[in-house]
C-alpha cells in the first residue's frame, strides 16, 4: 500500500548490515533502529527517519560511543555490530524516545483561509514565515497546489507543510496512475490525516486546508454527475480580469489546467453510488483531525480573519467579491497579528483548475487605507486621529 | 571539546548565582558561529562566508571558510554547527558523485537543492544544525541561491544572508539589494563589481558588531567561466 511504503519504519536501510532488501511486505513494522542519514536509490520510501537512543543523552560524555557488553540500546552501534531491535514499542516507534532538545527554532505563525462559494473555492494567506521573533521569509509560499485541481493551505512548521505536501501530490499522482481517475478532496485528506498520524505526539506541526474540485473527468461512464450542479458553477463565472496569470516568485510557473470536462457524459449508472462533484474543502491537522466545512482559517491570524469572513461570506458571491473578502480578511489579520504580514496570495479553484492572483504587498494597502481615512476626515471637516 | 566549565548549552553564557538544582545534560549540539551571505545576479551568483570558528568565549581556528565547492556552478555555505556541516558536506558529496555515476550527468542547482530538503528532512526528529545557502547558477545561466532552514525547507531567493549575524546583514540586503523601504530610487540592475563590492562592505559591518564573525571574508564567485575565490582579511578581535 503506498500508505505503507511511507509510514513503514522498519523499511530502513541498513549499510552496516549490508543486506539487500526486498520491496517491503504488507504489515510490516520492525521496531526503531538505526538508520543512515542518506536515503539512497534502491529504497522505495521517501524518507529513512533517523531516531536518536535517547538513552546516550543521561549517560557521561566520557561513556559516549563506547559499545557496552549489555543488551541493546547504550551508545551508538559501530559498523562491526548489528544495530538490535531496541526495547521500544513497535507501533509508535516516536513516542519513548526522548526529542533531542533544538538549539533553534522553527517557523510558525501565519494567517490562511479558504471558503467555499458559488464560484468554487477560494483559498488566500500571508507570506511572513516567522521564526520566534525573526521574520526568517517575507515571501514564502503557504498555499501549494498539490495538482490541477487540488491546493492546499498550510500553516505549523513551513518544513513539514511543504513536505508532506510533495508527499501527499505523489500518492495522489500514484493513485491517478493506479485507479485512473482521481482521488477526491475527502479521500486526499483521509490520506494526508493517516500519513500523519503515526507521528501524533511528536513535534510534526501540519494544519492544513485541502481546497479541491471534485468530478468532471470524462470516460467515467459509471460515475452519476450531479451535472446540474456543474453548469451552475461554470455559467456563473464572471470574467476573471483580475485574476492574472503570473509567474510570481522566479523559479514559480503557474498554469490553468483545462479539464475536458465541457463534454462529460451524465449518465447514471445505477449499480454504482452517486458520487459528489463540486467544491470541496477539508481541514487536516496533525493531531489527527480532520473537518469536512465550508469555511476555515487556520493560524495565529484566524480569529481576525473569522470575524471578517463571518460577516460576509454567502453562497452567492461573485469571484470578484469573494476575492475581496479573503484580501480584506488577511489585510486584517496582518495588521493585528504580528506572525503575518508582508504580502497576499489568493488561489481559486474552479471546476477548470486552480488560478492564482498576482501576489499583492499589503504595505501599499496600510498607505491606501491611510490615505482614504485622511481624505474623509478632511471632507468630514473633523479632528479626531485617524 | 568541550569545555565543561563556562558552557552553558549553544552560545548561551552560563549564569553565575544559585539557580536550585541544575542538571547538566549532554548536548549533542554545539553552536560554532559564523556568517554565510549568497547574493544571485543577471549571469553570475556569490556566495560569501566569514572563516572564524569559534565555541563560547574561544576561537577554535581563524581559517575555516564555510564555502564548500560542490560542483562547478554550485557553492554552499553552511554555518551553525561545524560537526554538523562537515558530515552534510560529505554526504552531499557522496550523492553527487552517485548521481553522476547513475545519470551521466552533474546536477543542476534546482536538483541539488530538492535533495538536499530531503536528506535535511529526513533527520527531522534529530536535525543537522546547520543553517544552508545554496548560491550558483541555474539552466539558464541565471544566477541563483536557494536558502534553507535546518529541517528543510527552502526556496529560491534573491540574496540571503545564513549564520550568527544573519540578523543583521539580511535588513541591510533587503535595502541594498532589493531596493526596500526606500522612496525615489532608481531601480538598477547589480553588476558583479558592484555586489563583489556590497558583499565585502556588508561583512566588515557584521564583523564590528557580532563577535562570531571575522577573521578573513572568503568569496566564491560563481560565473559561467568558473568559480573565482578571494580573500579578503577583517577584523581579528
Amino acid at each position: 500500500m503506498a500508505l505503507q511504503d511511507l509510514c513503514n519504519f522498519g523499511d530502513i536501510f541498513q549499510e552496516s548490515v549490508g543486506t539487500a532488501r526486498n520491496v517491503m511486505a504488507v504489515g510490516q513494522r520492525k521496531s526503531c533502529s538505526y538508520a543512515t542519514g542518506v536515503a539512497l536509490s534502491n529504497s522505495t520510501s521517501l524518507f529513512h527517519f533517523y531516531i536518536p537512543e535517547a538513552c546516550y543523552l543521561d549517560e557521561s560524555p566520557i561513556q559516549f560511543g563506547q559499545i557496552s557488553t549489555m543488551q541493546s540500546s547504550s551508545g551508538i552501534p559501530s559498523q562491526e555490530t548489528l544495530p538490535i531491535p531496541s526495547s521500544l514499542p513497535e507501533s509508535l516507534p516516536f513516542t519513548s524516545s526522548q526529542v533531542v532538545p533544538l538549539p533553534f527554532p522553527m517557523a510558525h505563525g501565519t494567517t490562511t483561509l479558504a471558503f467555499m462559494f458559488q464560484g468554487g473555492v477560494l483559498a488566500a494567506a500571508d507570506t511572513r514565515s516567522s521564526c520566534s521573533g525573526l521574520v526568517a521569509c517575507p515571501a514564502s509560499q503557504k498555499i501549494l497546489p498539490i495538482h490541477s485541481h487540488l491546493v492546499g493551505t498550510t500553516s505549523g512548521t513551513s518544513a513539514d507543510c511543504a513536505l508532506w505536501k510533495r508527499i501527499l501530490s505523489r500518492e495522489l499522482r500514484l493513485y491517478q496512475l493506479r485507479y485512473g481517475r482521481r482521488l477526491s478532496t475527502r479521500g486526499a485528506a483521509k490520506l494526508l490525516s493517516h500519513m500523519l498520524h503515526p507521528f501524533k505526539g511528536t513535534e510534526l506541526c501540519v494544519a492544513a486546508t485541502l481546497c479541491g474540485w471534485d468530478g468532471g473527468e470524462p470516460d467515467d461512464g459509471c460515475r452519476a454527475h450531479k451535472g446540474s450542479e456543474m453548469d451552475h458553477g461554470e455559467s456563473r463565472e464572471t470574467t476573471k480580469a483580475h485574476l492574472e496569470k503570473t509567474a510570481g516568485a522566479p523559479g514559480e510557473k503557474v498554469s490553468v489546467s483545462k479539464t475536458q470536462s465541457s463534454s462529460f457524459t451524465k449518465q447514471q449508472c445505477s449499480r454504482r453510488k452517486i458520487s459528489f462533484s463540486g467544491p470541496s474543502l477539508f481541514y487536516v491537522c496533525s493531531d489527527g483531525t480532520r473537518l469536512e466545512g465550508s469555511l476555515f482559517s487556520v493560524g495565529s491570524g484566524s480569529p481576525y480573519a473569522y470575524s471578517i469572513l463571518d460577516q460576509g461570506v454567502r453562497w452567492g458571491l461573485t469571484v470578484e467579491e469573494a476575492t475581496s473578502i479573503a484580501r480584506e480578511a488577511v489585510y486584517r489579520a496582518t495588521h493585528r497579528d504580528a506572525y503575518s504580514g508582508n504580502f497576499v496570495d489568493v488561489y481559486h479553484v474552479t471546476s477548470k483548475g486552480w488560478t492564482r492572483r498576482t501576489r499583492e504587498d499589503l504595505k501599499e494597502e496600510y498607505y491606501r487605507e491611510k490615505e482614504k481615512r485622511r481624505l474623509e476626515r478632511e471632507r468630514r471637516g473633523t479632528t479626531f486621529p485617524g | 571539546m568541550l569545555s565543561a566549565q563556562g558552557f552553558g548549552g549553544p552560545g548561551k553564557m552560563k549564569e553565575y548565582h544559585y539557580a536550585g538544582a541544575v542538571e547538566n545534560r549532554f548536548s549533542p549540539y554545539a553552536f560554532n558561529g559564523g556568517t554565510v551571505l549568497a547574493v544571485a545576479g543577471e549571469d553570475f551568483a556569490i556566495v560569501a562566508s566569514d572563516t572564524r570558528l569559534s565555541e563560547g568565549y574561544s576561537i577554535h581556528s581563524r581559517d575555516s571558510p564555510k564555502c564548500y565547492k560542490l560542483t562547478d556552478t554550485t557553492v554552499i555555505g553552511c554555518s551553525g554547527f561545524h560537526g554538523d556541516c562537515l558530515t552534510l558536506t560529505k554526504i552531499i558529496d557522496a550523492r553527487l558523485k552517485m548521481y553522476k555515476h547513475s545519470n551521466n550527468k552533474t546536477m543542476t542547482s534546482g536538483a541539488i537543492a530538492a535533495m538536499l530538503s530531503t536528506i535535511l528532512y529526513s533527520r527531522r526528529f534529530f536535525p543537522y544544525y546547520v543553517y544552508n545557502i545554496i548560491g550558483g547558477l541555474d539552466e539558464e545561466g541565471k544566477g541563483a541561491v536557494y536558502s534553507f532552514d535546518p529541517v528543510g525547507s527552502y526556496q529560491r531567493d534573491t540574496y540571503k544572508a545564513g549564520g550568527s549575524a544573519s540578523a543583521m546583514l539580511q535588513p541591510l540586503l533587503d535595502n541594498q539589494i532589493g531596493f526596500k523601504n526606500m522612496e525615489g530610487v532608481q531601480h538598477l540592475p547589480l553588476t558583479q563589481e558592484k555586489a563583489v563590492q556590497l558583499v565585502k562592505d556588508v561583512f566588515i559591518s557584521a564583523a564590528e558588531r557580532d563577535v562570531y564573525t571575522g577573521d578573513a571574508l572568503r568569496v566564491c564567485v560563481i560565473t559561467k567561466d568558473g568559480i573565482n575565490e578571494q580573500t579578503i582579511p577583517l577584523r581579528k578581535d
